[in-house]
């Protein structure tokens, strides 16, 4: 194991975080025009995309459930987000991770108001740094709802693990390939509910507990973050007064047709 | 057992609105007796229950709508039309000609594929499918123009409180404008800077549509416009 520093007292990490110190993360929402919602997040060096359509039609037909709309997501990482070059074909990992972003991300959405439809989810993963599945369904969460699709709460999700023997909050890519363990955890934080519990590696009973808790401080951190993005779409600035609710113009929306026709004539 | 924001305060999904008992109105839940939002959007209380307004949301059919669609096929007796929806709106012959049926009906005279039509939701049958009508005074195949898509859950915005915004952007510019419920406003004016002028203040109202005193603000950026090109 690397022990970075010079004095055996003082550990460090290999970016210099505190063991409980996020990376920067930087999340936009509504970036690709053409898509109903979409998100973009940086998470450290982590560059990631996202665009939801729907709920739309589900093609093929027959996958489609007549009580609820289906979810799918669809991860993927680019060929150039790794070094050396990654295969663009869906891989064992990629499947895995859609799978465990559509677990994730299901709970929170009310599918059952869309039924037959289908609801996707792309992420795709411009540069990857350790902690992609964390900040895909970080992204994947905002751009549902910049979608505009009904969800019971945002999803947050965060890594903690256990490098060098001691355990740290979102763990980049060293850290991630040389450490001891890795527990990714999704959460709502205003159900306070989780909905993604995944472990890699060896730890201890106690350990994982404290890696959990660990890792739902990180989320609650994350949170935050997203609450700004989806926020700052609609400036900062509060409306002075109240003067029209859209709510109380409704209605007459053939009225308004009905003068522009006589106005034609 | 209150209020947790105040009135038009933009809220995310799963923010906690009311705490206690309360009616539970547009874009919202209940869960274990609080009040939850279910879209990002404006909140705003009522009388006697909780709301959201919602800044982001796709197209909701409901009787009554005029939409603006595309005819996207041709199948026996009926036209598929798109209007946004997760399925396509059907639109049957009785509901397009004001005769009896005939066998030497084409019913690629009345509207072919690739027209667009403006149209009614009459029905919505037991899948939710829309059933259009395009009898009645101002439906029908559309012959000019051009289509702006914005989000549908902004549409009441561009209307205004009885009309108040769309007839002031008429006033102003002269040019003819049809809303769609769905999120399509179809433009068609005499000179190519009328209709700009209006794709400019589609927009602008769809960007600020949570602000207050927009219809103001709107008529006072039109008047800089209408200067601009002088």
């Amino acid at each position: 194991m690397s022990r970075k520093g010079k004095k055996k007292t003082q550990w460090s990490r290999v970016d210099g975080r505190e063991y409980n110190e996020l990376r920067p993360i930087r999340i936009e929402s509504g970036v690709i025009p053409n898509a109903d919602g979409s998100a973009y997040i940086e998470m450290g060096r982590n560059k990631i995309m996202c665009g939801v359509f729907g709920p739309r039609e589900m093609h093929p037909k027959h996958q489609a459930k007549p009580n609820v709309a289906v979810l799918r997501c669809r991860y993927h990482m680019a060929p150039f987000s790794v070094d050396p070059r990654r295969s663009p074909a869906p891989s064992r990992r990629d499947q895995e991770i859609s799978m465990v972003m559509r677990s994730a991300l299901e709970s929170a959405v009310f599918l059952e108001r869309y039924p037959r439809a289908s609801i996707d989810v792309y992420v795709e993963v411009l540069e990857a740094d350790g902690g992609t599945r964390c900040a895909s369904i970080n992204a994947a969460a905002v751009a549902l709802v910049d979608a505009g699709i009904p969800m019971k709460d945002l999803v947050v999700a965060c890594a903690a693990g256990k490098y060098d023997g001691r355990l740290v909050l979102d763990l980049g890519d060293y850290e991630d390939k040389e450490g001891q363990a890795d527990v990714p955890v999704a959460f709502m934080p205003k159900l306070n509910k989780v909905t993604l519990l995944q472990m890699d590696g060896i730890l201890s009973p106690k350990e994982t507990e404290d890696c959990v808790s660990l890792a739902l401080e990180g989320c609650k951190q994350i949170y935050e973050i997203q609450r700004e993005a989806l926020k700052k779409k609609y400036g900062i600035e509060k409306p002075e007064a109240e003067q029209q609710l859209p709510e109380e113009a409704e209605k007459p929306t053939e009225e308004a047709e009905r003068e522009e026709e006589d106005e034609e004539r | 057992m209150d209020a947790k924001f105040e009135t038009r305060d933009v809220v995310v999904p799963g923010d906690v609105l009311y705490e206690g008992r309360v009616r539970t109105g547009e874009n919202t839940y209940r869960n274990e007796g609080n009040v939850y939002a279910t879209r990002v959007g404006l909140v705003s209380y009522g009388k006697d229950d909780v709301s959201v307004i919602a800044l982001e949301g796709g197209f909701n059919p409901l009787v009554g709508d005029v939409v603006i669609g595309e005819v996207i096929d041709i199948e026996l007796g009926q036209w598929l039309i798109d209007i946004g929806t997760q399925t396509e709106a059907l639109l049957n012959i009785p509901d397009a000609v004001d005769q009896p049926y005939r066998t030497e009906f084409v019913m690629t005279r009345v509207l072919d594929i690739g027209d667009t039509v403006i149209a009614k939701i009459v029905d919505l049958d037991r899948k939710r499918t829309p059933i259009l009508s395009i009898l009645g005074p101002g439906l029908g195949r559309v012959s000019e123009g051009f289509i702006v898509r914005i989000t549908p859950s902004k549409i009441p915005r561009l209307i205004g409180k009885k009309g108040s915004m769309i007839n002031m952007i008429l006033k102003e510019t002269g040019c003819r404008v049809s809303i769609g419920q769905n999120g399509r406003v179809l433009i068609s004016g005499r000179t190519r800077e009328q209709e700009e002028m209006v794709v400019k203040v589609i927009h602008r109202i769809e960007n600020e549509a949570h602000t207050s005193g927009l219809t103001n603000r709107i008529q006072e950026y039109l008047r800089k416009l209408k200067e601009e090109r002088k």
